[in-house]
């Protein structure tokens, strides 16, 4: 009955009673300048991440100075790679890129829609976290690593079954036949697109599923209600409301393609040669850098290399640009985060 | 406690390694990279003192070396002394070897297949495209040769391997000479390029059909079969130490303006018709002399005990007399920047 | 039943089977770049040689001791020299800049560095650095490294900060907090398991990196953890002995491939299951 518990207000008033009446401010512990210079400093590196990218542009295009001087914009379509006589020429490498990354494209683009199709609209419930990150698994793996597989196992059982059944299916064929003529080498373009393909599919498949995620549900019941199948119900009403993520997807997985280096390095044969057959080995913008780099001898072949790499970022930083504004566009009409 | 325990035995090791770590660095050549990564080993366990050889092809080896990125540069292609004296450079010979012709036809069994400089221009040319062309099957009589495409494999890389290639089909073709001509990197008319003479020897290992040229110690050590070549005299010959010391036994190193020979095409029955000396490079005013002294230390040992790990791997050794003359050029040519002799010559 | 609805059916039945079929498309190369992986790595990795062995000349049997170190201290450098950089930015985006158009062309800008090519990044690099100081060294790699790390622990301090709460903010300010004090003891606290996941992830990304080390570290035969010069790393070497023709090299380098999927994959496991313990 007599037990006086202490109650918080006693506290409370102990407190204030300490540092003086409950009406003087307390003195501030800590200087106001400090939180502006946190505040700057925490701004200065934000200002550093932000002209990474300029600072990025600036040196290459300084770096290549001496093959803009010489050349231009003919640079672009020159198919000439002669170290020998300092004649250089960026059609080869970037038709490589491009045809590399447009290969792997065509095969990753409807495999990931299939993907996400399945992991929204088929796929048991318990079933959707194991394979979304099983699928992730795939994006996680180093692409040395499938660069060396499709080298050691891929290429020879490429050339040794698939190849010749290609060239002998489809080299006869008017037109079409101009893209499987050649010895089966086992590496080469359409090897090189394959494994990129593969490389790719996590990402678009995951774009793709989340976007496919955020259609809101009333819309589609509404389409089974009204007797749609589950593939009508994705093809007609899911698909063309999420378009707008769905292409971001895709060129997020572009950008990914055109930059890779590793996977096509080891694959793509390493030929300064145009060739109209999937069949012939070929360059990448990435791979030839990476091959020629450290041996370059002559300013103007080293310019020139850094002039490719100037190429390459542009390209990638475009699409990558784009891909963003596209995915910001559906962020903004859902509301919600990508 | 434990914590300051471990950052500590992290300092100390990061501080203490230094003693441990490589001292000198070199790039360049692949052609040579075999027996300077033997020879390296050896050295190591017999001094203590690494040499880290990083083979990234004879071109880069004259890039990192003008670039002064490393201590020494390694290249098959010398350089001409105007070159040399324009990026103030030293160029001496180290090892010698030979370039074969290596095929992977399952018709044909390995040693079997003959070739002459002529064909292989023009099967590098594209011009021949099959295994069974009369030009190719002129030379084989008693072989039979499947009709296969042939699949080219060349350098994707700047090389001295291809200079010393290039070189041969260019003093034997004149088709050759005005379609492609020679040099470390070269604009091929056809083929897949393979990084490094271990980039065309995977190749080649791995496509059925083709055809490449390496190192002949790329060739032993990967039992890949190679071909017997027509010479300047009409024999054929297999590549293997002693057409290689043939073909060098007529170079006259003391009569070569700045140590500028190349080896291929030269006349004696037995000569390997692609063979060439593997050259060092270094800078003539040396900005870190004791750095320099150690890649003269590293040579000097290798001449000296370096010669059965040479003739191991099928490479040719320099003869003495050319020792004697590179050791007179780096007293009179390697200077400090104070204008002093770097080489000690060890008694 | 009329024939259009069973047409309907049909194309439904097709189709959905077709992308089951791509799933076990997908789930097909996993397994089999997977298999082989540890396959022919497995080997190499069950020897104890390799990890106290240096690398070998061709022809000869040796292990990676000097790639896994090189790898290890260039990895803890780039991730040393991005993750405090990376992490302020964040703040300043979460925090103080918030919707201004400084903090939303930062985060678009740094979007589009994340996804860059990396092989870029080692031209940048050599040529404001290695060029400039006329070597290779393991600081021009562990700087190549450290502006991939920076793009994903911006991206990942930002979206982790904006998650705290504003309550959290609000209680802190009303007990008379300044703003530094508040979001390195309260915000950070709150979301620091996620930074970590962030941090974590770039790891694993930088563990596979091979394209920015290849002009920047270079390589080394030798043991060496001297950071100003050359330094061995495990995507280099594999690189240089995949593309060789010498069994012992390939079988290391399986080995060195396999090592480096299992360390990428053990922090991305970790990573998510430390982000899901905070759901």
């Amino acid at each position: 009955m007599s037990a006086v518990i202490p109650l918080p207000r006693d506290l409370g008033s102990n407190d204030l009673a300490a540092s003086g009446s409950p009406h003087e401010p307390r003195r501030a512990r800590s200087p106001r300048w400090l939180d502006a210079v946190f505040e700057n400093v925490t701004r200065f590196f934000a200002v550093l991440v932000f002209s990474l990218l300029a600072a990025i542009l600036v040196t290459l295009i300084y770096g290549s100075q001496l093959t803009l001087d010489r050349w231009g914009f003919g640079f672009l379509w020159e198919s000439d790679w002669d170290p020998v006589k300092e004649n250089f020429g960026a059609l080869v490498p970037i038709y490589g890129t491009l045809m590399t990354s447009l290969i792997a494209m065509l095969i990753a683009v409807p495999v990931s829609f299939g993907i996400a199709l399945f992991l929204t609209e088929l796929s048991p419930a318990w079933l959707k976290r194991p394979l979304g990150t099983a699928i992730e698994l795939l994006a996680a793996i180093p692409s040395i690593i499938y660069g060396m597989w499709g080298l050691f196992i891929f290429a020879p059982i490429f050339q040794s079954h698939l190849q010749p059944v290609l060239i002998d299916a489809f080299g006869g064929v008017p037109g079409l036949g101009a893209l499987f003529k050649g010895p089966p080498l086992g590496i080469g373009m359409l090897t090189a697109g394959l494994i990129l393909s593969i490389m790719v599919i996590p990402f678009i498949a995951a774009v793709m599923r989340d976007v496919f995620e955020l259609a809101p549900p009333l819309l589609k019941e509404s389409a089974y209600g009204l007797g749609a199948t589950t593939w009508e119900v994705v093809w007609r009403v899911v698909l063309p409301y999420t378009k707008v993520g769905v292409v971001g997807g895709i060129m997020l997985g572009l950008g990914r393609a055109l930059g890779e280096t590793m996977a096509v390095t080891f694959v793509i044969g390493n030929a300064h040669r145009l060739s109209a057959s999937l069949m012939a080995p070929g360059n990448s913008i990435a791979s030839a850098l990476a091959n020629e780099f450290t041996e370059a001898v002559g300013d103007v072949y080293f310019s020139s290399l850094i002039e490719l790499g100037l190429i390459l970022f542009l390209i990638t930083t475009v699409v990558l640009a784009l891909s963003k504004l596209l995915l910001m566009q559906l962020a903004r009409q859902e509301g919600t985060r990508t | 406690m434990q914590r300051r325990a471990f950052i500590a035995c992290l300092a100390a090791a990061l501080f203490a390694a230094p003693a441990l770590s490589a001292d000198i660095t070199g790039a360049g050549a692949t052609f040579p990279y075999p027996i300077y990564a033997k020879w390296a080993d050896a050295y190591r366990k017999a001094t203590g003192v690494g040499m880290n050889y990083q083979s990234i092809g004879s071109g880069g080896g004259i890039k990192q070396i003008t670039a002064r990125t490393v201590d020494f540069g390694a290249s098959d292609a010398p350089l001409k002394a105007e070159d040399l004296e324009k990026n103030g450079l030293i160029q001496f010979p180290a090892i010698m070897g030979g370039v074969v012709p290596v095929y992977n036809v399952k018709g044909i069994e390995a040693g079997r297949l003959r070739l002459s400089g002529q064909v292989l221009a023009q099967i590098y040319l594209g011009r021949i495209a099959k295994w069974s062309d009369p030009a190719i099957a002129k030379l084989n009589a008693g072989v039979k040769l499947p009709d296969q495409a042939i699949s080219v494999v060349h350098r994707s890389d700047g090389s001295g391997t291809t200079f010393l290639f290039t070189n041969y089909l260019a003093k034997v073709s004149p088709d050759w000479k005005s379609t492609v001509g020679e040099g470390t990197a070269v604009k091929w008319a056809t083929g897949v390029g393979g990084k490094g003479n271990e980039g065309v020897a995977n190749y080649v290992a791995r496509i059925d059909g083709s055809i490449g040229y390496v190192e002949y110690a790329y060739a032993k050590q990967n039992k890949l079969a190679y071909a017997q070549m027509a010479n300047k005299d009409g024999q054929f010959v297999t590549p293997d130490d002693d057409s290689f010391k043939a073909a060098a036994a007529g170079a006259d190193w003391a009569k070569a303006p700045g140590m500028y020979l190349i080896l291929t095409d030269q006349p004696g029955g037995r000569s390997w018709p692609i063979t060439g000396a593997s050259f060092i490079l270094m800078h003539q005013v040396q900005e870190k002399p004791e750095s320099a002294r150690e890649v003269l230390r590293f040579f000097d040992w290798a001449f000296a005990n370096g010669g059965g790990m040479a003739a191991e791997l099928d490479y040719v050794p320099m003869p003495d007399a050319v020792v004697r003359l590179v050791q007179s050029h780096w007293k009179a040519k390697l200077r400090d920047q104070a204008g002093k002799p770097v080489y000690l010559p060890v008694p | 039943m009329n024939a259009i609805y069973r047409a309907r059916k049909r194309t439904n039945l097709v189709l959905l089977t077709i992308s089951g079929f791509a799933v076990l498309f997908g789930l097909f190369w996993l397994a089999w770049i997977l298999g082989t992986l540890f396959y022919e790595g497995g080997h190499a990795l069950a020897r104890a040689t390799l990890y106290y062995q240096m690398t070998p000349p061709p022809g000869a049997d040796g292990g990676l001791a000097n790639a896994i170190a090189g790898s290890a201290l260039l990895i803890a450098v780039g991730t040393l020299l991005g993750t405090p950089i990376g992490i302020l930015a964040g703040t300043y985006l979460a925090e103080f800049g918030k919707r201004s158009w400084l903090a939303n062309a930062t985060r678009f800008l740094n979007d589009v560095l994340l996804a860059a090519p990396s092989i870029v990044i080692g031209l940048f690099v050599y040529s404001i650095y290695v060029a400039q100081v006329r070597h290779f060294s393991g600081w021009a790699g562990a700087l190549a490294l450290a502006l991939i790390v920076i793009p994903v622990v911006v991206r990942t301090t930002d979206d982790m900060l904006k998650l705290v709460p504003n309550s959290l903010r609000e209680a802190t300010a009303a007990l008379g907090c300044p703003a530094w004090k508040m979001i390195l003891f309260v915000t950070y606290r709150a979301a620091r398991t996620g930074i970590v996941t962030g941090v974590l992830l770039a790891v694993a990304r930088i563990s596979g990196e091979t394209a920015p080390l290849l002009f920047t570290a270079l390589n080394n035969q030798f043991w060496s953890v001297n950071l100003n010069a050359p330094m061995s790393n495990l995507p280099t070497v594999i690189f240089q002995f995949a593309m060789s023709p010498y069994q012992d090299w390939h079988r290391l380098a399986w080995g060195g491939a396999a090592l480096i999927t299992l360390t990428v994959l053990m922090l991305n496991i970790v990573a998510r299951s430390l982000f899901r313990r905070t759901d």
